[in-house]
């Protein structure tokens, strides 16, 4: 152990935990500004009190535009979930010239879609569709951005199914739909988890797409509100927003532990071959 | 009652290799069939033609007289187990075995008693709540077999049933696998490039190279009898001798050849320094040839003997267990000859080859194909 080494591995540490700290801190926040009587923006041992929960609970909008985010998240991540089951499936396993480029093309354009870039036709798109003020609208539209990626990702785990089960199927008799459903999907099950949670976590964090095409209040997700709680003299509300970002967070939480335990992020496998 | 009648059958790929090339082939009911070949000789594509799961670019097939040529494979009646078994990783043993059942909306309490029936029969009992991860790679074969069983087809195809066990389980398999299908009496077309596995697994034995048949009869006639120097090489676990040769002597006029008898009444071939007896019908003398035979039908020995013979020195002998295969000089040329172990002779041993006149087989020095195929009886 050489002085330089010591000196090289304390350097290693304290960079290591600059890091840690920085991202150490807002969720350090998360955890005690909510408790605290009197909430600030930094990071303190707070003076405990609930009367932040009964502010929040009691603000008109807030538990409804969870119910908004809640009704907006899982419209999107289950028809981004089937859709790109279908999608990848087919992409999987036929054969059509460009079919690589075409996923690559994909892939490219849909950061275009969801992108700042192509609000302005969006909003026009959906203002003639009359799908302006909609969750359903809001929903469909980030469907549609997330699709071309969740396809993409979701292909590679449809090409790891053997193709030996499906022509097992087949031999058998079943249907192309059959097969879908018993063998490929349920094989195919930690893609979706990851998918769906994957599609749930970015619409549940969507700011611009219900910002621009919500109009009333009280339609808005959590994601849009948490930027209108101010008090009378504009400035943030800083005992109804360390609240609502605790209780914003949750789901997402809950929602990967539980697939987690669920299905497992794992591959029942094959055999050794 | 379900044969299978192919006729000039072809399969071709987009990128227009003829995996499967004008093939002509029926199977009895109740065969037990083999299709044995090198790797990328076509054999499996047959059997997926056969299955529908590779579309057949001409000919047709029938299965119990029906033409399925065009159906779909769900709709042929045909059972198949695959290479990897393709056991769904995600159902339970029981689930596996009654999937076909379930896929024809059969109800759930025929469907496990057909589980129960089935796994009984493949000494599966115990194993029917587990799932294909937690099996022995006997047990998931025995699975897979039992589902094939199961969804009740015509004829059952095997993808190379063996090649994924162990060696060891692997003869075990083997003995299993031929005592069901004899049970069963299901009309069974299996593939292999282990010509061990078809020899002792077969009623009959398809030998295949490049998409076509090069020869068609039972383990014995097919081991003992290759009608070309393909199949010759082929089959056999010590190699057959082939060795360049000539006609030196045809067999005399208006006598019956007698194939356990040397001498005049013989044709004779001269090879590696010596001669061998052979029945050289229509081939005239002088003719160049290839000559097979096959080291198990040599006999060697010590002393001296009569008629035709090879001379030669011991180069090696190999163990093979309770035989011996020894490689003899003859005149530059190293031939091969088992002897029981106990025969076995140190090397630089002078020795003398003989071999029965039917066992010496003469092929075209050009097309490899068998020449003489019977001695003929003249007058």
């Amino acid at each position: 152990m050489t002085p330089a080494y010591v000196v090289r591995r304390i350097g290693f540490y304290t960079v290591i935990c600059a890091i840690t700290l920085f991202f150490a801190v807002p969720m350090l926040w998360i955890a005690s500004a909510p408790f605290d009587a009197s909430p600030g923006l930094g990071v303190r041992w707070p003076d405990w009190t609930l009367e932040n929960f009964r502010k929040t609970l009691s603000h008109p909008y807030a538990l409804h535009s969870m119910v908004n985010s809640l009704l907006i998240c899982v419209t999107t991540a289950v028809a981004v979930t089937a859709f790109a089951a279908l999608a990848s499936y087919a992409l999987s396993r036929v054969r059509i010239p460009g079919r690589d480029a075409l996923l690559y093309g994909l892939l490219l354009l849909s950061s275009v879609v969801t992108g700042t870039a192509a609000m302005v036709p969006i909003f026009v798109m959906m203002f003639q569709l009359g799908l302006i003020d909609s969750r359903f609208g809001v929903a469909l539209v980030m469907t549609g951005g997330l699709l071309p990626a969740a396809i993409f990702i979701l292909k590679d785990f449809v090409d790891a199914v053997p193709k030996s089960y499906e022509e097992s199927a087949r031999v058998f008799g079943a249907s192309t739909l059959q097969i879908l459903r018993d063998v490929v999907l349920p094989v195919a099950r930690p893609g979706l988890a990851t998918i769906m949670v994957w599609a749930f976590v970015n619409a549940w964090g969507n700011f611009l797409v219900p910002f621009l095409l919500i109009r009333s209040i009280e339609k808005q997700p959590g994601a849009v509100l948490l930027q209108t709680f101010t008090d009378e003299g504009g400035s943030a509300n800083l005992a109804v927003i360390p609240v609502f970002s605790l209780l914003f967070s949750i789901p997402v939480v809950v929602l990967y532990l539980l697939v987690n335990s669920r299905y497992g992020f794992r591959f029942h496998g094959g055999i050794k071959s | 009652m379900a044969g299978i009648d192919i006729e000039g059958l072809a399969t071709v790929y987009p990128n227009g290799v003829r995996a499967v090339d004008g093939l002509d082939l029926t199977v009895a009911d109740g065969e037990f069939f083999a299709l044995l070949g090198p790797s990328g000789c076509g054999k499996t594509t047959l059997l997926r033609t056969i299955a529908g799961l590779e579309s057949a670019t001409e000919g047709t097939v029938r299965i119990d007289s029906a033409d399925v040529t065009r159906l779909e494979p769900g709709k042929r009646g045909v059972a198949m187990v695959f290479q990897d078994y393709a056991l769904f990783p995600h159902m339970t043993v029981s689930e596996n075995i009654t999937y076909p059942l379930k896929v024809r909306r059969v109800a759930a309490s025929t469907r496990a008693d057909v589980a129960e029936r089935t796994s009984a029969e493949l000494s599966l009992h115990g194993l029917l709540e587990r799932r294909p991860g937690q099996l022995s790679g006997g047990q998931q074969q025995r699975v897979a077999l039992a589902r094939a069983i199961a969804s009740e087809g015509k004829v059952l195809l095997l993808d190379e049933p063996l090649s994924n066990l162990d060696a060891r389980l692997r003869l075990e398999a083997r003995t299993f696998l031929k005592k069901l299908q004899k049970d069963l009496g299901i009309t069974t077309v299996f593939v292999t490039h282990d010509q061990a596995e078809a020899l002792a697994l077969a009623d009959r034995i398809a030998v295949m190279q490049d998409g076509k048949l090069r020869q068609l009869g039972s383990p014995r006639e097919v081991f003992a009898r290759p009608t070309n120097t393909f199949v010759a090489n082929f089959i056999g676990s010590t190699p057959m001798n082939l060795v360049p040769g000539v006609v030196a002597a045809t067999p005399g006029d208006g006598r019956p050849v007698d194939g356990s008898s040397h001498g005049s009444a013989m044709g004779a071939v001269s090879l590696a320094g010596g001669s061998l007896p052979a029945a050289t019908v229509s081939v005239p003398v002088g003719a160049e040839v290839t000559v097979g035979i096959r080291p198990e039908y040599l006999t060697l020995s010590t002393g001296d003997v009569s008629g035709p013979s090879l001379r030669g020195t011991v180069v090696v002998a190999e163990n093979l267990g309770t035989m011996s295969l020894v490689s003899v000089d003859c005149d530059g040329t190293l031939i091969g000859v088992t002897v029981p172990e106990e025969d076995e002779p140190a090397p630089g041993t002078p020795v003398v080859l003989t071999a029965p006149a039917q066992r010496v087989l003469l092929y075209d020095k050009e097309s490899g194909e068998l020449l003489a195929r019977q001695p003929a009886v003249v007058g």
